[in-house]
């Protein structure tokens, strides 16, 4: 079935190109290592686009996501890369543009589309150039199990210590493991612990911007209170939590196993297949009630322009199309869970999706911390703050520790923490 | 007088192969990556830096202490093998030669058949059984009541290293038993029966006669492990991951030399240092195959039957 739609496709897109080169018309071709969403490009966003734009064809020709940054970097040299590039964010586009391979985009309508945090991933560091249009952000989270939460008659959560209360709740039972995440694979206490509910202590933007500036320290409260909050969690945990992978996590929870498990936004499309129970999802819990939320909203993929294209007019007209409010529709509702940056209200209709989406009315966003300008130098702050966090949820390191550690390692290299 | 030999030209033709299929494919890169070891890369520039990325990474405690922890780690490996596998794969090897042993040759494939699986399925399979959620080691334990004994093995700092040198030990002890099965045939039923006649028999026959005919092979086996266990990568990254947790307790010379070079989510890969660690470990197998062929090799007792 799946092979013979994958047929389907590339029959397509001989077809696509076939067509586009009798016609004579312009023809552009997007990079991408999103093969797993050929099938939405073709059906869906490239004949949305083509139906405005007569004159102009699109060919959305992805790659293996592991071999990305490398097929894309040798294309550029080679000179065979397409006229519009999928960017990852931060600094593996921001050295194609510093390179020159990148075009500068910053004079596009579109980009007024779009805030400031929005664009933060593609943008030089002292602002002046933006070189990729925004796609889509993942938000974290918690989803959980709504039927365990009815059974065991557990209020959403919305302090850290109603949260505790719940976990509490749900171990005493016994029916169910409170929280499904493992240290295994290290990631997840990072990016789903410490990143998702971090941004509620140092304030998102704000503690960000000031670590970066260096007015700020990973040793300060703000910065190691979501280490003692991650200490607690353990405790939480499955048997063998240290041994547990990330799909061991998530198939505990969509075997309905686990009543809580720390979330992006990008497993809601695979869940919504797997589980049979009726998920909800959750804000990161605020520190007393009635505080400030902050969520992490991460900016994750984007769209730029091959500075060698010879059609850089046909491809400004397309990347003003994915800044449009009709582009992030198709996007966001084809795709639960990964959100439209843009500034318009998008309708979904996934209510998993909506309710993440919600939080951006309430709670502020920001971006995860280590991601910009940070992880630059040796020692890398994501890599030891995926250590850091597995390790202070195991309980090896204190979380005074872990930030002692992270700092120093920042400041061996980083100039304004020194 | 005889004539002046001709040039043999044959042999140079039916060398060439070999030699051009080895040098394109070992020779080159082995020295092409020794020399990119003395560069580093500045302001999108190659730069000729002489030894500088080895005092960085012998100099800067940040590279030093994860080479030094990546090394221990690896000797660590490779002692385990040492101690476990060349001696279970020599038990084996005498159990399976004894003559009366039936069913030798299904053991025999079933001990060997490991050893031809990929490391992908190994480390993954060993992490399903090994799982505390899914997998069977629990469940097996607790049926003969030792569920205390469990643990998350590969989840913790002081067990990981050796969970999985065990589990590698799993794979490869087909080979060490293998190699000494077929020494152990070598030896000449006139050697046995002339022991035999002057009252050795049974274990001592293996520990006066057949041992000592062996150890060539044994010693063959400890460099084989060596250079195995100094260059291995493939068990550690299916089950662990490049980072090698937890807290880097499994990470080899492979897989930090792996992280350097292609970079590792938001770590950019820095070939030149990834060269330099290549170099080092390089270097280290050099010494050690040097330390066995000028130390022991030389010294070793061979007899001719």
């Amino acid at each position: 079935m799946k092979n013979s739609a994958f047929t389907a496709t590339l029959l397509a897109t001989t077809l696509l190109t076939g067509s586009a080169v009798m016609a004579a018309d312009v023809t552009l071709t997007i990079e991408s290592w999103r093969n797993d969403d050929l099938t939405l490009w073709q059906e869906k966003i490239i004949p949305a686009f083509e139906a405005n734009n007569p004159g102009i064809k699109v060919v959305f020709a992805p790659s293996a996501p592991a071999e990305y940054n490398a097929v894309l970097n040798s294309k550029l040299d080679a000179g065979s890369a397409g006229d519009l590039i999928t960017c990852r964010p931060f600094d593996a586009s921001l050295g194609l543009y510093d390179d020159g391979k990148l075009a500068n985009l910053a004079d596009l309508d579109a980009m007024a589309n779009f805030s400031d945090v929005a664009k933060s991933a593609w943008t030089t560091d002292d602002g002046s150039g933006n070189f990729c249009v925004p796609m889509a952000s993942v938000i974290h989270g918690f989803i959980y199990n709504k039927d365990a939460f009815a059974e065991l008659g557990i209020a959403v959560p919305e302090t850290e210590a109603e949260f505790f209360a719940a976990l509490e709740t749900i171990k005493a039972d016994g029916s169910y493991i409170p929280m499904s995440m493992g240290t295994n694979d290290q990631w997840e206490a990072a990016t789903m612990g410490y990143n998702n509910i971090g941004p509620n202590y140092w304030k998102g933007e704000e503690g960000r911007l000031a670590l970066i500036a260096g007015d700020q320290k990973l040793t300060d409260a703000a910065w190691v209170a979501p280490y003692e909050q991650l200490a607690k969690w353990g405790a939480y945990m499955g048997d063998g939590f240290e041994a547990q992978t990330y799909p061991d996590s998530q198939n505990l929870f969509t075997l309905g196993r686990a009543a809580i498990y720390p979330a992006g936004s990008w497993e809601i499309s695979g869940f919504n297949g797997l589980v049979d129970f009726e998920m909800g999802a959750f804000n990161p819990p605020v520190q007393n009630s009635g505080d400030e939320c902050y969520i992490s909203d991460h900016t994750d993929i984007a769209i730029g322009m091959n500075a060698a294209t010879e059609h850089a007019a046909e491809a400004r007209v397309f990347l003003e199309w994915v800044g449009s409010e009709e582009f992030a529709n198709i996007y966001a509702n084809a795709l639960p869970g990964f959100f439209s940056l843009s500034s318009f209200d998008v309708p979904m209709d996934d209510p998993l999706a909506q309710e993440f989406v919600s939080w951006r009315g309430k709670c502020s966003s920001t971006i995860r911390s280590t991601y910009q300008i940070l992880s630059r130098g040796t020692p890398n702050l994501e890599n030891d703050t995926w250590n850091a966090s597995a390790q202070v949820i195991k309980g090896e390191e204190t979380p005074a520790a872990a930030g002692e550690r992270l700092q120093s390692g920042l400041a061996s290299w980083y100039a304004p923490h020194q | 007088m005889a004539k002046r030999q001709a040039i043999r030209w044959h042999i140079a033709v039916f060398l060439a192969p070999a030699v051009l299929v080895y040098t394109a494919v070992m020779i080159y890169p082995l020295f092409n990556t020794m020399r990119l070891a003395l560069f580093a890369e500045i302001d999108h520039q190659r730069v000729y830096v002489g030894l500088r990325n080895f005092s960085t990474l012998f100099g800067q405690a940040v590279w030093s202490d994860a080479f030094w922890n990546a090394l221990g780690n690896n000797f660590w490996f490779f002692l385990i093998h040492m101690l476990v596998q060349n001696p279970i794969g020599i038990a084996l090897a005498a159990i399976l030669s004894h003559k009366r042993l039936r069913f030798a040759a299904f053991y025999r494939s079933a001990i060997f058949i490991p050893a031809i699986l990929s490391f992908v399925i190994v480390g993954f399979a060993w992490k399903l059984i090994l799982s505390p959620i899914w997998g069977i080691a629990p469940s097996m334990l607790d049926a003969v009541g030792l569920k205390s004994l469990f643990a998350p093995w590969l989840g913790k700092e002081e067990y990981a290293l050796t969970t999985l040198a065990l589990i590698s030990v799993w794979q490869f002890v087909g080979i060490p038993m293998m190699l000494i099965y077929a020494a152990l045939l070598q030896i000449p039923e006139e050697v046995l029966e002339a022991g035999e006649c002057d009252g050795i028999t049974g274990m001592s026959a293996f520990w006066k006669i057949k041992l000592p005919l062996i150890l060539p092979s044994i010693g063959i086996i400890s460099v084989l492990t060596f250079v195995g266990n100094f260059n291995a990568f493939d068990l550690i990254y299916s089950a662990q991951g490049a980072l090698a947790g937890p807290n880097f307790s499994t990470d080899i010379l492979g897989t930090f030399m792996y992280r350097t070079f292609f970079g590792f989510q938001l770590q950019l890969g820095d070939p030149h240092m990834g060269s330099a660690i290549a170099t080092a470990m390089f270097a280290i197998i050099l010494i050690g195959v040097c330390i066995y062929l000028f130390g022991i090799q030389t010294r070793m007792r061979r007899y001719q039957f």
